[in-house]
């Protein structure tokens, strides 16, 4: 799975997604390299946390294909996904409110990729839940809660991590704080895929950018070639019509 | 005395409510199927017992290590075929599959097995008891089903909050399709949580058929004390489930001593009571609580 191989980690392609009757997707297409941060942004309904569940295996895909490390998933269940590396941060945290801190991560481990995040180096990078582990963790603070996610994510021990929004409804020195430490495991190799609503941060955080609009790939760019007024633009669409604001 | 040995054998009784009211928790709480058939399977467990216990010409109790595995199976298959592709169906699906799997047990039962009402072969145990004081003397037999019940719920328990199969059941319960999300894989959890519930069940049949007499159509008055048991106690909580039995146990001993006509009545007053003032049961966490009062806001 660590095979040094050139093309990208994950390759999306086509990809159509239906809520019933309702398209959510419209053949989206996307690459991600290994070892780079693409921020996934766009207005709401867009079509961003689809997305990142379908590659997760919560939603299933209509047509298209989802490639992971050459090996093709786009019919996989999310347990066989998790142990060959995609791990997920879904949007709202989701954690399991009877479950403790420490369960909920020990949970995330069901079916690990490798043993290589164990709880203690875990607990190292997220000092501040460490002390939590044996609350319940409906009892936390948003910003203990969303460490706790990610960490549940992270004891999967994932070569791609999925983001859904990790800032919303957090304090800005809290959000500052979890980007900080998505740093710092991009340093240890992590390769990520993520939501996030501030452009601003999007872009300072990431190597390369997509901009959703309704359900379509509406700009796919390194953020170096791009510039905030063309995402701008991708974001709210180039023919701004009135009816659809 | 009398009033102190009612409470006692209230007591007990209850115990056996909760042994067959457990595996309903269980199921309800984890996989949101109320087991209509759940009483049905537990009067199955008792036939099954009668049929090895007079083939081997031993008393029940020696069938146990073939009844509960025998049980536990049939509730893997039962999860495999029926209930998880009710369950992708709505949430209507799964009430009429195990209504029409209690029909067609309590039916086929009454062909193979004719509408006589049978007893279980208890062996000495059956007959045996003790004194408490000069005045209460308590059956072994009851003793014997209200230390299972307890020791089977401690048992539930253990394996719910200390390994790592009760953490992917708890998680499952609390949110099923993120437990998916993280790689639980939902299918194993859901066949041995069934599995379990219908050798719980499998088990209490034994007991009622030993205690008392069983016939083919015994499950649907099962099933309602053993409902009862589980929303007086609160849903999901097992400690809760064997307060509602006892509860269930004791109104219907002690109002039994004042006119036995009234007994059962009492019991379902008291649910219905229960139900009105505290919807969500005695011991329910704070979670089932807003899950019912949405339920009721909702309504």
């Amino acid at each position: 799975m660590t095979s040094p191989g050139t093309g990208p980690l994950l390759e999306v392609t086509g990809l159509d997604v239906f809520y019933g009757d309702f398209q959510a997707l419209f053949g989206v297409s996307l690459s991600v390299a290994r070892g780079r941060a693409t921020a996934l942004v766009g207005a709401n309904g867009a079509g961003k946390t689809t997305l990142l569940r379908t590659i997760a295996g919560g939603q299933a895909a209509a047509s298209g294909s989802i490639r992971y490390a050459g090996a093709d998933l786009t019919s996989a269940p999310p347990h066989r996904r998790i142990s060959r590396g995609i791990a997920l941060v879904p949007e709202g945290r989701r954690l399991f409110p009877s479950l403790t801190v420490e369960e909920n991560i020990q949970v995330g481990a069901a079916a690990a990729a490798s043993d290589e995040w164990p709880l203690d180096r875990i607990y190292g990078v997220f000092p501040m839940i460490a002390r939590r582990r044996g609350q319940r963790a409906s009892t936390l603070s948003g910003g203990e809660q969303q460490a706790v996610a990610i960490a549940r994510a992270l004891a999967a021990a994932p070569a791609l991590l999925l983001l859904d929004e990790i800032s919303l409804g957090l304090a800005p020195r809290v959000v500052g704080e979890l980007y900080q430490t998505l740093a710092g495991l991009r340093e240890a190799g992590a390769t990520l895929l993520i939501v996030e609503q501030d452009l601003r941060r999007a872009m300072t955080a990431c190597d390369d950018l997509v901009c959703l609009l309704e359900g379509r790939v509406a700009l796919a760019a390194p953020v170096a070639a791009t510039s905030r007024a063309a995402v701008v633009a991708a974001y709210f669409g180039e023919d701004s019509r009135a009816d659809s604001a | 005395m009398t009033w102190v040995n009612a409470v006692i054998q209230g007591l007990l009784l209850g115990g056996q409510y909760a042994l067959i009211a457990c595996g309903l928790s269980l199921t309800f709480g984890v996989m949101r199927i109320v087991n209509l058939a759940h009483g049905d399977l537990a009067v199955c467990g008792a036939y099954l017992g009668l049929v090895l216990s007079a083939a081997l010409g031993v008393p029940v109790w020696y069938t146990l290590p073939l009844v509960l595995p025998a049980a536990f199976c049939v509730g893997l298959a039962l999860q495999a075929l029926l209930f998880g592709r009710a369950l992708r169906h709505g949430e209507l699906a799964p009430v009429l599959v195990t209504f029409g799997l209690s029909v067609m047990i309590e039916n086929l039962l009454q062909v193979a097995a004719t509408s006589d009402p049978r007893g279980l072969n208890g062996g000495t145990l059956a007959l045996a008891s003790f004194r408490l004081g000069r005045h209460i003397t308590v059956s072994w037999l009851f003793m014997t089903a209200f230390l299972t019940a307890c020791a089977v719920l401690s048992g539930l328990q253990l394996l719910l909050s200390r390994t790592s199969w009760g953490r992917k059941v708890r998680a499952t319960a609390d949110d099923l399709d993120t437990a998916r999300l993280v790689g639980i894989r939902v299918r194993p959890v859901f066949a041995t949580v069934a599995g379990l519930a219908v050798a719980t069940a499998a088990l209490a049949g034994v007991f009622i058929g030993t205690i008392g007499t069983f016939d083919p159509l015994a499950g649907a008055s099962t099933l309602i004390f053993a409902f009862e048991a589980v929303v007086i106690g609160g849903i999901g909580s097992l400690w809760g489930t064997l307060a509602g039995g006892m509860a269930l146990g004791v109104t219907q001993v002690v109002v039994g001593q004042i006119n036995q006509a009234y007994a059962v009545l009492a019991v379902h007053l008291l649910f219905l009571a229960v139900l009105a003032v505290r919807p969500a049961g005695l011991f329910a966490g704070h979670q089932a609580g807003r899950e019912v009062r949405g339920l009721r806001a909702l309504g």
